[in-house]
């Protein structure tokens, strides 16, 4: 009765008389173009072999001098970074191709790839696509004569951020002459400064760059998240920073786990994956991810699209409820969703469900692998549901219930700014992150081959990346973005991070058409207040 | 302790075990449950339950060590994202039992819902097990990693279906055990069968005929002496059992070995000295096995 695999297959396609659902695929090879040139100058090559040892994707090998195979080469720079005699080039592949504007090099390649191999284009890192950028159509206001600006250096500002739900009043009583408060506070997150890193898990990121980061996390007295892969021992100590996922596969969810953390995330959607799940490769399941995520080593890490217990706003109240009776209600509890067309009513029922923070992803948000194809097409801008969520909070009366982070291809301290301006309470950022621990963004993080000790689980490519060093970079970064939004505020004429958030008025728009200003409830430059 | 639950609110019921855990309680009669939520979420360590009426929704969610029995049915999500422990249910239980959960046991007397077992997974030395006393609705084992689902079919009657359709879609760990008391008739009638095709026109149809009934809370909490009758039955029609049919595109049905009696005997017994039940007669039912293809089954989907 044992059957294998392809006879099953087999079998039970002739069994119902219908084609199976997947039909069997073979390799057909087919010519592609190769993305890079990679050229090493052998009058300066010192021939020390470390191109060999450092490139993660064994692009290159050693025959009486470099040889590269350029079908593995990703750009990541590794190479050329270690190359002590600065030897080597990278250049993009000039091949000349009859240039079609329907059918781009990009559309010919991808093309290509899927006849030769049959399978779904993975892609990593943030939509790729020459969308717009709506931060680059927003411009801030500044003061000029009649309202005197202040100055950062003179005079304290205040970047402290609280995240949670804030109570509809404050009633004050009298003990004994003595002022306080009438009722207990809910639970609030509080931050130096209105800045996150983004959930990346242990498993889609290394351990050294989870670690630097949640490192990182604690000097700067702001929140990691450990995406959906479990608490490793090493960062256990940054827990008490950390925002805990549960998401649909439930990887080293338990009691502890959400104790230890500061406040606890249901992840319904990514901004780079809107309503697909999660496909961490078997291979990747190594001793100690396995031990993190709590499932069997060389498994996959399956997480189902939905998770099976919320189909409706009413189950995800019983989930956001069923957490904070696991942590009798002393955590804040996040719901993160990806930015899609309904995202404003998705909102308000994620904030009635009882949701005290949303985390709302972009299209453009990062991700260590999806599909191409969903990563590129599905979702909508930040900027937009940003602007469409607080406005709709706002006119239900419901905005104090939740904070909002904003996230997904936040590039600096000023596209923080103008995300506060819109409503955000605070933003998130990952892609920012990797670059400052010395990511290329050459987008193959789903190879698991990262060069850099980044995105891999290869123990000598993990053992690259010095936590230590790392968490300095990081730290610098949101040294650097808080001085810059400080900056930012007093040429504003204010002095907290308060006095911006969702002040439109102090944003103007540049060419961009009348529906998508409207949307963002932003007037154009050139109109006064 | 007993506490009556009588007209409270799941929230003070909930902090008062809490505090009377905190206190040293470890013994809790909880009297007149009817529909509060999440009884023993996220509770740890040695502590036990009885619960007298219907608990509601997410029963144990999280929960990591105690023992619940419930003298009645219970509702949807017992023991969502268990760790360990043990949850006995004298009646029937609702949809998404054991989601996601890594260890412990679910007895259930009765039948399950829809949605049962969807991502258990194993770990270490922890092996998740749920045994079903009746029937279990669709997509029982989906994405299913690792642990035990056993379904007993006890009451089940000829024509009635022992599993829903989707059985072990995904699935790429654990396994799943079902038993037919009376095979013969039931793989005939259609039992066993699953719907071929995701896409397959006829699905919903399906459903609304020969489909599975769902237990509602409204049931007997006592299934009923069927062991007598269903015990006696011989195991018959083995060879109509269609691999396909039963366990999908991902995984595969055979009948079980001795092995694999021998692996699922303990929660038997266990099953047996629960609702004091003989084991005899639920031996000699027709058990097959079902087991995933691949512990990568998506590993052939992408480019490279």
């Amino acid at each position: 009765m044992s059957r294998s695999p392809d006879q099953h297959t087999e079998l039970r396609a002739s069994s119902s008389g219908l084609p199976a659902r997947r039909n069997r695929t073979a390799r057909a090879p087919i010519y592609r173009p190769r993305d890079f040139l990679w050229e090493n100058d052998a009058e300066r090559c010192g021939r020390c072999k470390r191109c060999v040892q450092q490139c993660g994707f064994q692009a290159i090998s050693w025959e009486d001098g470099p040889v590269v195979d350029l079908a593995k080469c990703v750009g990541c720079h590794r190479c050329e970074a270690f190359c002590p005699q600065e030897a080597i080039t990278i250049r993009p592949n000039p091949q000349y191709f009859r240039p079609h504007p329907l059918w781009t090099e990009a559309h010919r390649r991808n093309l290509w790839l899927q006849a030769e191999t049959g399978g779904v284009l993975l892609a990593a890192m943030g939509n790729d696509l020459p969308y717009p950028v709506l931060w680059d159509n927003l411009l801030l206001d500044a003061c000029q004569v009649t309202n005197p600006s202040i100055d950062p250096l003179r005079e304290p500002m205040e970047l402290r951020t609280f995240l949670g739900r804030k109570p509809d009043r404050v009633p004050l009583v009298s003990r004994q002459g003595e002022l306080g408060l009438g009722e207990e506070l809910p639970p609030a997150l509080e931050l130096e400064t209105p800045l996150l890193f983004a959930a990346m898990s242990y498993g889609s990121i290394s351990l050294p760059a989870q670690k630097a980061i949640a490192m990182a996390a604690e000097e700067c007295g702001i929140m990691w998240n450990t995406g959906e892969g479990g608490l490793h021992p090493d960062v256990r100590p940054y827990a008490h920073r950390a925002f805990v996922q549960c998401a649909s596969g439930r990887f080293g969810v338990h009691a502890d786990y959400l104790n230890a953390g500061a406040a606890v995330e249901i992840k319904i959607g990514q901004g780079a994956k809107p309503g697909i799940g999660g496909h961490l490769p078997g291979e990747k399941v190594s001793q100690a991810i396995s031990e993190t995520r709590m499932i069997p080593v060389g498994s996959d890490a399956l997480s189902p699209a939905p998770q099976h217990d919320i189909y409706s706003i009413e189950d995800l109240r019983q989930l956001i409820y069923a957490l904070k009776e696991a942590t009798d209600y002393q955590k804040p509890v996040s719901v993160k969703i990806a930015a899609v067309h309904n995202v404003a009513a998705i909102a308000s029922g994620i904030v009635r469900a009882g949701a005290d923070i949303i985390y709302l992803d972009g299209f453009r948000g990062g991700t260590g692998a999806a599909p191409t194809i969903i990563r590129d097409h599905l979702g909508i801008p930040i900027e937009i549901a940003l602007a469409v969520v607080d406005q709709q909070l706002r006119e239900e009366g419901i905005r104090n219930q939740a904070s909002i982070i904003a996230a997904g291809g936040i590039r600096s301290s000023a596209d923080a700014a103008k995300a506060i301006a819109l409503g955000a309470d605070a933003v998130a950022v990952g892609t920012a992150a990797l670059l400052a621990l010395g990511c290329t963004l050459c987008q193959r993080c789903y190879t698991g081959r990262c060069s850099w000790g980044i995105t891999t689980q290869d123990p000598a490519l993990t053992r690259r990346l010095d936590p230590y060093l790392g968490s300095q970079r990081l730290i610098n970064l949101v040294r650097a973005w808080s001085a810059e939004l400080e900056e930012i505020l007093g040429a504003m004429g204010v002095n907290a991070i308060e006095s911006l958030r969702g002040s439109r008025e102090r944003l103007r728009t540049v060419g961009l058409d009348r529906p998508t200003a409207d949307l963002l409830g932003v007037k154009p430059a050139g109109v006064g207040a | 302790m007993q506490i009556d639950a009588s007209n409270l609110h799941y929230r003070d019921l909930n902090q008062r075990i809490r505090q009377e855990i905190a206190a040293g309680e470890k013994r809790f009669d909880l009297l007149n449950v009817n529909g509060q939520r999440y009884i023993a979420d996220g509770i740890r360590g040695d502590i036990e339950f009885d619960i007298h009426g219907v608990p509601g929704n997410d029963l144990g969610a999280f929960m990591d060590g105690p023992t619940i029995r419930v003298h009645g049915n219970a509702q949807d999500v017992v023991g969502n994202t268990m760790n360990s422990g043990r949850i006995i249910v004298h009646g029937h239980a609702g949809d998404v039992l054991g989601y996601g959960m890594r260890g412990g046991e679910l007895l259930v007397r009765g039948d399950v819902g829809y949605r049962v077992g969807i991502h258990m997974k194993a770990f270490g030395e922890r092996q998740p097990v749920v045994v079903a006393g009746g029937r279990a609705g669709d997509f029982l084992g989906e994405y299913m990693a690792g642990g035990l689902l056993i379904v007993l079919g006890l009451g089940l009657r000829p024509g009635q279906r022992l599993v829903g359709n989707w059985c072990a879609t995904g699935m790429h760990g654990g396994s799943i055990y079902l038993r037919s008391p009376h095979a013969g008739s039931e793989v005939a009638s259609g039992g066993f069968r699953r719907a071929t095709s995701a896409k397959g026109p006829h699905a919903g149809s399906e459903v609304a005929s020969g489909g599975f009934r769902r237990a509602t809370s409204a049931g007997s909490p006592h299934a009923g002496s069927e062991v007598a009758s269903a015990g006696g039955q011989r195991p018959t029609g083995q060879s109509e059992l269609d691999s396909a049919s039963v366990a999908g595109e991902f995984a595969r049905a055979e009948p079980a070995t001795g092995d694999d009696r021998d692996r699922i005997r303990p929660y038997l017994e266990a099953f047996c000295e629960a609702f004091a039940l003989d084991l005899e007669p639920l031996l000699r039912g027709h058990f097959v096995r079902i087991a995933p293809l691949s512990h990568r089954p998506f590993g052939a989907k992408y480019a490279a």
